[in-house]
């Protein structure tokens, strides 16, 4: 069966021709945008597949696991893809008018492509050795997307960008190599049936943790986060949004995908150290967002604090923690992207993202002043938008576990993400314009509807993942069953002729 | 053998890290080719070295010969090579390009854009 190399194939496709037809700017876009939207569609039909028939496995070259390197597509697998896609479509239609035509004729929409190939690469892999070469081919891509335009403050946030991520790359093909020398094995199915007899902790753990090094610097979890800050604001905004998205949850679906499959033997080390790690970066990250006055700044520093409440729910390893991870993911994914799309949106119509100079929008735009609310109280965890659910499942699985501490972390936190949404809210939406802040550019103009398109689908999404919780819920809940119960994963993977000998 | 190699991986991780710790960019591009160098030695070791037939070939496979040795962490090493010399060749344009627009290459410069 092709279906799982397709989220990979379909974006390089799209490249090639986005190459072919590089002198043609006009053309760019249309071809992206249909990229995207293929890949969109794709990955809806392979969710229905994987729902009704289960885990799909392809064997690359027909060399059967775990000699060949294996492609699978489980729940989990499937729901990251199909947000990868919804980032896809909504990047591709903002970056009409958003992105300037210098870019747009420099290679931005390939690269855009190639770093979705990445991530749809990482998320459909079942070969260690196989998602740290996605997880470079992302990077890449990501590399030269923060670098595209070449301005000063650019270069200076790519250079720390790109350094702390090349060491955690090679944190993560270390911890490969000294893997591979006590198994034997790259698949991540055959890891599993080994690690599980295995009987030295120490000798596992000592490779678990050059992974949850090379991961937590991906996914900028405490105290790992100083790039992402330090980089995020640099490029052009819906360079940020596509990074926001999908990035850094690579790295948390990596981290969720290895400690539920097989570096499952030492619970009583790791599961504590992720509630403690998921506690941290919670509570630091929406510290420091409190004292931020760049609304970019603002929203990258409450990316790292929602990552912990993810790897909260890895720590909490009941079936309703990891689903409220997962929940908690999509959710953030696209309200993230989303509060990132509207900050353009506001620096269209004011020239600025510093809410000191900016003010009044209201008053201007009152329908503006909405499509941010939606996203913002998403994030913020305000009912009946997705965030409440997300954290709603979190939390109480957390009480359920008897892991009180960071359950009221995790509440007091929720109240500080609305401190710095209201705060944004204030001082770009409700307090009058600076006085001494001249006219800008865009003031009167419209906003381009290939900008506010996405914001509303965004929106949308955010809304109805308020209202149907219950079917993505129960989504989220079998991906997680799937996770905790890697048997089934290890016979689609393997194939029960292996397992019985 | 597996004792000289660890000392020598050890060594170049040392070492890269000591460059990533300076202040010049050009350093620290050096640094990370170092410690790339050295994960690519940990895999080899890793993966096991010792004097052994090779595999797959048709005159082995006749002969039957045994005690095989593990084609793959040379693989693994080659991709690493080729990924890391592609990371390489961007970081020193990039280092290039950060030297045309700000005219120096100390690392302290970076440092503006983090505080505010």
């Amino acid at each position: 069966m092709i279906l799982p190399a397709l989220p990979v194939l379909f974006p390089l496709i799209t490249i090639i021709f986005l190459l072919i037809n590089f002198q043609r700017r006009e053309w760019q876009p249309w071809i992206g945008l249909t990229g995207s939207l293929l890949q969109l569609i794709l990955a809806v039909f392979i969710l229905i597949r994987v729902r009704y028939e289960g885990i799909l496995v392809l064997h690359t070259g027909n060399w059967q696991a775990p000699f060949g390197i294996t492609l699978v597509v489980d729940a989990f697998s499937s729901i990251m893809i199909l947000l990868a896609g919804i980032i896809a479509v909504s990047i591709s239609i903002y970056s009409f008018e958003a992105i300037d035509r210098q870019r747009q004729s420099f290679f931005y929409f390939p690269m855009v492509h190639g770093l979705l190939m990445g991530v749809n690469g990482a998320f459909v892999t079942g070969d260690i050795f196989n998602l740290y070469v996605w997880f470079e081919v992302m990077l890449m891509a990501s590399f030269v997307l923060i670098t595209l335009g070449g301005e000063k403050k650019q270069l200076r946030g790519a250079i720390k960008y790109v350094t702390l991520n090349l060491v955690s790359s090679l944190f993560f093909l270390a911890g490969i190599g000294l893997l591979y020398g006590k198994t034997g094995t790259l698949n991540m199915a055959d890891l599993a049936l080994k690690l599980s007899v295995a009987n030295n902790n120490i000798l596992i753990n000592s490779s678990a943790v050059l992974f949850f090094v090379a991961f937590s610097i991906k996914s900028a979890v405490f105290p790992f986060f100083f790039w992402l800050p330090a980089s995020y604001h640099t490029p052009p905004v819906a360079i940020t949004a596509l990074f926001a998205g999908l990035l850094t949850k690579v790295g948390v679906y990596a981290m969720i995908r290895f400690y539920t499959l097989f570096f499952v033997q030492d619970k009583l080390f790791w599961h504590p150290l992720f509630l403690w790690i998921g506690g941290f970066t919670m509570v630091v990250g929406v510290l420091t967002a409190a004292s931020q006055y760049d609304i970019r700044k603002i929203l990258s520093f409450h990316i790292i604090s929602q990552i912990g409440y993810m790897i909260m729910g890895l720590g909490i390893f009941t079936v309703a923690g990891i689903a409220g991870a997962i929940f908690y993911m999509a959710h953030n994914i696209i309200a993230k992207t989303n509060t990132f799309l509207v900050a353009g949106l506001i620096n269209r119509a004011t020239g600025s993202y510093d809410l000191k100079s900016i003010g009044g929008l209201y008053k201007v735009r009152p329908w503006l002043a909405i499509l941010f609310i939606i996203p913002a109280f998403g994030l913020a965890g305000i009912p009946p938008l997705s965030g409440f659910f997300g954290k709603l499942i979190l939390i109480s699985a957390g009480f359920n576990a008897g892991e009180y501490v960071i359950s009221f972390i995790a509440l007091a936190v929720g109240l500080f993400t609305l401190f710095s949404m209201v705060k944004i809210w204030n001082e770009a939406f409700w307090k009058a314009r600076p006085e001494n802040s001249g006219p800008s550019e865009g003031e009167n103009e419209k906003l381009p509807v290939s900008m506010v398109l996405p914001v509303v689908f965004l929106g949308l999404l955010t809304l109805t993942m308020g209202f149907a919780v219950r079917p993505i819920l129960d989504f989220a809940m079998d991906a997680s069953l799937q996770l905790l119960n890697p048997g089934p994963y290890i016979e689609a993977v393997l194939g029960s002729d292996y397992l019985s000998h | 053998m597996e004792t000289i190699l660890a000392f020598l991986t050890g060594l170049l991780f040392a070492a890269g890290v000591y460059l990533l710790l300076r202040r010049s960019i050009v350093k620290l591009i050096l640094g990370v080719m170092l410690l790339s160098h050295s994960i690519n030695l940990l895999i080899f070791t890793a993966g096991g070295l010792h004097k052994g037939n090779p595999q797959f070939t048709d005159s082995v496979m006749e002969a039957g010969l045994t005690n095989p040795t593990d084609p793959l962490p040379q693989a693994l090493i080659l991709t690493a090579i080729v990924i890391g010399f592609g990371i390489t060749a961007f970081f020193l344009a990039l280092m290039y390009r950060f030297y045309q627009v700000t005219g120096t290459e100390d690392l302290d410069e970076l440092k503006e854009g983090d505080t505010k």
